[in-house]
């Protein structure tokens, strides 16, 4: 990290590590006890690791001028390893928490490892620290080539990635403490919030900045997508956390909605977390990675614009299909409901146009665990567009809603497209960023492949057969007009496939704990950097 | 940035014709962007695609006719078939209130005698009850009213209001220490002030009255004739009327080993049933006492 800095940079880093080792000590100094003094102490921490190792590294030598002339790469080698560390917590917990369903003595009787706390740590880890890190790590690389222009300044994509992290980091800790704002996939507490809006703002700043210095004509699509993530995700993120502070020194907060305004603001959020977080940027991630690895152009640009353009503007408007029979008026709820059948198309349109791109490749698809990767990537997620959209009709979500079809839906979309994309895209790029032609283990890949396909269809597949069976349950009347089932039997019944999708679960975690050992083995091997460069010089700073 | 638009000057284009290379694989010749070798096809827009875009678009515009749809201020667009979801729940929860009605009137009125000797009736509405008991009553008492440290259990006979289906009827209307102004009153006071001692001596016995009666003439007898009568009764056998159990039956609640009964002298119990009246209807109140007695008498006869 340090060797690829000036040292007018690494003064500047220490400095910004200063002060973040004084904004640790002013909470952890103001609130003096509790969530808040416990994540100042965090912060100082890091501060103080990154003092030392940007102060030992201070008077060493300046790196080589020809740096300007290469892609920066350093961020997304952290990065693609941040992937993988929170990939390990957060499927770790995942399967946790399943287990706890199928066998609920499995917490111990303290606090933090009640299922509560657990469980916005699974998704925390699993939405931000792995799906926030790969996004962020892939764009830089991106954002670099399609542009054929270096980052626009060396510091801000650490700042970026740091900071970002270290939300994460207060975020999953604050729950395991018990601070939490009630809210799904919004849970961090108001600091960590303005936190990571300080970040976001540098991410898009240097996202902008860097495109702007591109020798490129044309922006290419994988850019669009990319963007779309960075700007929506700030805007859906300031609104659904706009909260008032109980005290400036502690971990608690009111938000600012109430009632059914609440509800409506956080599933605009929530869906859109869906939309922009975990489909817009992983389409970016398709569009580059796919394309590269297969060799192929990208089979129509014409269906690249309509789905980027359907895509952006239908999601918007599609949260309210999560409050379907709710307090929400009926007209929001049916706007809901038909643009999310509108939705389909666009998106379908993107998985299509991925599958055509692998024409006059599928012997690299046969052949290549880390291209198979993708295209399992791409059909699963045109199913799960096609089961939401689905999901979204009132008569059909009367059954699914609040059952475990929701959650088979989610995890056919962030386990079979969402991790198998991001499998695709470190596979590919992780050897090239360490100068060598393939991972440092090829049969670990296909290990990996088969153990991911495997558990997804088993925790999928589970989950659809719970989900309906609970809905029916709960749905079912005897001939005298009195419910079939007691709730609790309805419970009995999900022992199986609770079982099965904890089993589901563990191989998919086994899978990304044989990645990350992949990883680590192929970039302590490394040769060298990335070969490619930008064709153009680029302007001393 | 862009240089030109002119498609002769863009990367991959013949500089003079300004045609593009073709994929060799599809036919399709590409539109001349190329990203360090990404390229992409100049693919005609599929006619699929856009069928099923009108499609939808279809789809939503008659839904949006038929339906509550578009905000227009302070109202909204209500649709042709003026359909309102409070409406149609409040019409689907009457439609299957109505269903059970002619089973269910029966248990408004509280003539349980009666009630319990209509055996069609009583076959017809066990299935449901036992499903009211397991979502609302299962949960503290256990499934087949079996109990557990701090639930009383239900099946086995021993009661302390009594097992009358007028007095559980009351018992789950009203509860027990509720915040219901008519609600049971249960207290078994602290007796903390007491020597720890005499407390240890009072354990001991407690905890040895299901083995028989109490020696006359000892302290720990004294102790219980002064402190612990007026309510359990002379011999510990409880009262119905007061809800102060029977010690004698081995039937218990938190416990009756020496430990937890030094623990209840000293600290008391104040244990509290809910009050279900808010929550329950009558008819589901009262069909609900008749089946918890009856899970006693079930478990009577299987004893038998």
């Amino acid at each position: 990290m340090t060797s690829t800095l000036s040292i007018s940079e690494r003064q500047i880093g220490l400095l910004l590590s200063v002060l973040l080792i004084l904004l640790g000590l002013t909470m952890a100094a103001a609130a003096r006890h509790g969530v808040m003094a416990a994540h100042g102490f965090m912060a100082l921490a890091l501060g103080l690791g990154l003092v030392f190792i940007l102060g030992s590294a201070i008077y060493d030598p300046e790196p080589p001028k020809a740096r300007m002339t290469r892609y920066y790469d350093a961020p997304t080698r952290f990065g693609i390893m941040m992937t993988l560390v929170w990939a390990m917590i957060g499927m770790g917990f995942g399967v946790w928490v399943a287990a706890l369903l199928y066998w609920p003595e499995a917490t111990p009787a303290v606090p933090w490892t009640s299922f509560g706390r657990l469980r916005p740590v699974h998704t925390t880890g699993i939405i931000f620290g792995f799906g926030g890190n790969a996004l962020i790590a892939t764009s830089f690389h991106v954002l670099q080539r399609t542009s054929r222009a270096r980052l626009a300044d060396s510091i801000s994509p650490w700042f970026v990635l740091l900071g970002y992290n270290l939300f994460c980091l207060w975020a999953v800790t604050g729950y395991l403490m018990g601070s939490t704002q009630s809210k799904e996939y919004a849970e961090a507490e108001w600091y960590a919030d303005l936190w990571l809006v300080v970040v976001w703002v540098t991410y898009f700043t240097l996202y902008i900045r860097t495109l702007a210095r591109r020798n490129e004509p044309h922006i290419y699509v994988a850019n669009w997508y990319y963007m779309a993530f960075i700007l929506v995700v700030a805007m859906l993120h300031i609104v659904n956390n706009l909260a008032l502070p109980v005290r400036w020194t502690a971990a608690e907060s009111f938000p600012v909605w109430s009632g059914v305004q609440d509800a409506m603001v956080q599933w605009w959020y929530g869906h859109n977390a869906v939309a922009f977080l975990l489909t817009a940027g992983f389409l970016g991630m398709l569009y580059y990675f796919l394309p590269v690895r297969s060799g192929r152009p990208i089979w129509s640009y014409r269906l690249s614009i309509v789905s980027f353009w359907g895509i952006t503007f239908f999601y918007i408007w599609v949260g309210s299909h999560h409050l379907h029979y709710t307090a929400l008026p009926y007209w929001a709820q049916t706007l809901g409901m038909t643009f999310s059948v509108m939705l389909l198309v666009p998106s379908w349109a993107s998985a299509g146009n991925a599958i055509a791109t692998l024409n006059g490749a599928w012997h690299k698809v046969r052949d290549d665990a880390t291209l198979r990767f993708m295209f399992v990537a791409a059909v699963f997620y045109g199913l799960s567009t096609f089961e939401g959209s689905f999901l979204a009709i009132r008569p059909v979500n009367s059954l699914s809603h609040y059952t475990d079809w929701t959650v088979g839906h989610v995890h056919s979309g962030t386990l079979g497209w969402v991790a198998m994309i991001v499998f695709g895209a470190i596979y590919t790029l992780v050897p090239q960023l360490s100068g060598r032609e393939a991972m440092a283990s090829p049969r670990a890949i296909e290990w990996h492949f088969w153990l991911a396909v495997t558990g997804t269809l088993i925790y999928v597949v589970a989950m659809w057969n719970a989900g309906i069976t609970q809905g029916l349950m709960w749905r079912a009347y005897d001939e005298n007009g009195a419910l079939s089932y007691s709730f609790v039997e309805s419970v009995e019944a999900m022992a199986p496939y609770y079982l099965l999708r904890t089993i589901g679960g563990a191989l998919f975690l086994t899978g990304a704990v044989i990645c990350a050992w992949n990883c680590r083995a192929t970039m302590r091997a490394a040769m060298g950097e990335a070969a490619d460069r930008p064709l153009a010089p680029q302007p001393a700073e | 940035m862009p240089e030109s638009t002119d498609p002769r000057e863009l990367p991959g284009a013949d500089p003079h014709t300004g045609n593009r290379k073709v994929d060799p694989v599809t036919g399709y010749e590409t539109t001349g962007h190329d990203w360090g070798g990404i390229t992409e096809l100049n693919t005609a827009f599929p006619k699929l695609v856009i069928w099923a875009l009108v499609l939808t678009f279809l789809y939503s515009v008659i839904t949006w006719i038929l339906l509550p749809a578009w905000p227009t201020g302070r109202d909204y667009t209500r649709g042709l078939l003026g359909l309102d979801q409070g409406v149609e729940a409040v019409k689907g929860f009457r439609d299957l209130a109505a269903g059970r009605q002619d089973w269910m009137s029966h248990f408004t009125g509280e003539n349980f005698a009666a009630l319990q000797s209509d055996t069609g009736l009583m076959a017809a509405a066990l299935p449901a009850a036992e499903r009211l008991f397991a979502d609302n009553c299962a949960a503290c008492h256990g499934v087949s009213g079996q109990g557990g440290p701090g639930f009383p259990v239900l099946s086995d006979g021993y009661w302390m209001w009594s097992g009358d289906p007028e007095a559980i009827a009351e018992t789950i209307r009203f509860g027990i220490n509720s915040d219901h102004p008519d609600t049971r009153f249960a207290k078994m006071p602290a007796f903390d002030w007491m020597e720890r001692s005499d407390r240890s001596a009072l354990a001991q016995l407690v905890a040895d009255l299901p083995n028989g009666p109490v020696k006359r003439h000892s302290p720990a007898a004294a102790l219980f004739a002064n402190n612990c009568a007026s309510c359990h009764g002379e011999n510990g056998s409880g009262g119905l009327e007061t809800g102060a159990p029977s010690l004698t039956d081995g039937s218990v609640i938190y416990g009756q080993d020496e430990q937890t009964v030094l623990n209840t002298i000293t600290h008391g119990r104040h244990g509290v049933m809910p009050s279900w009246a808010d929550r329950l209807s009558d008819a589901q109140i009262n069909l609900l006492a008749l089946y918890v007695a009856q899970l006693s008498e079930l478990s009577n006869e299987v004893a038998q």
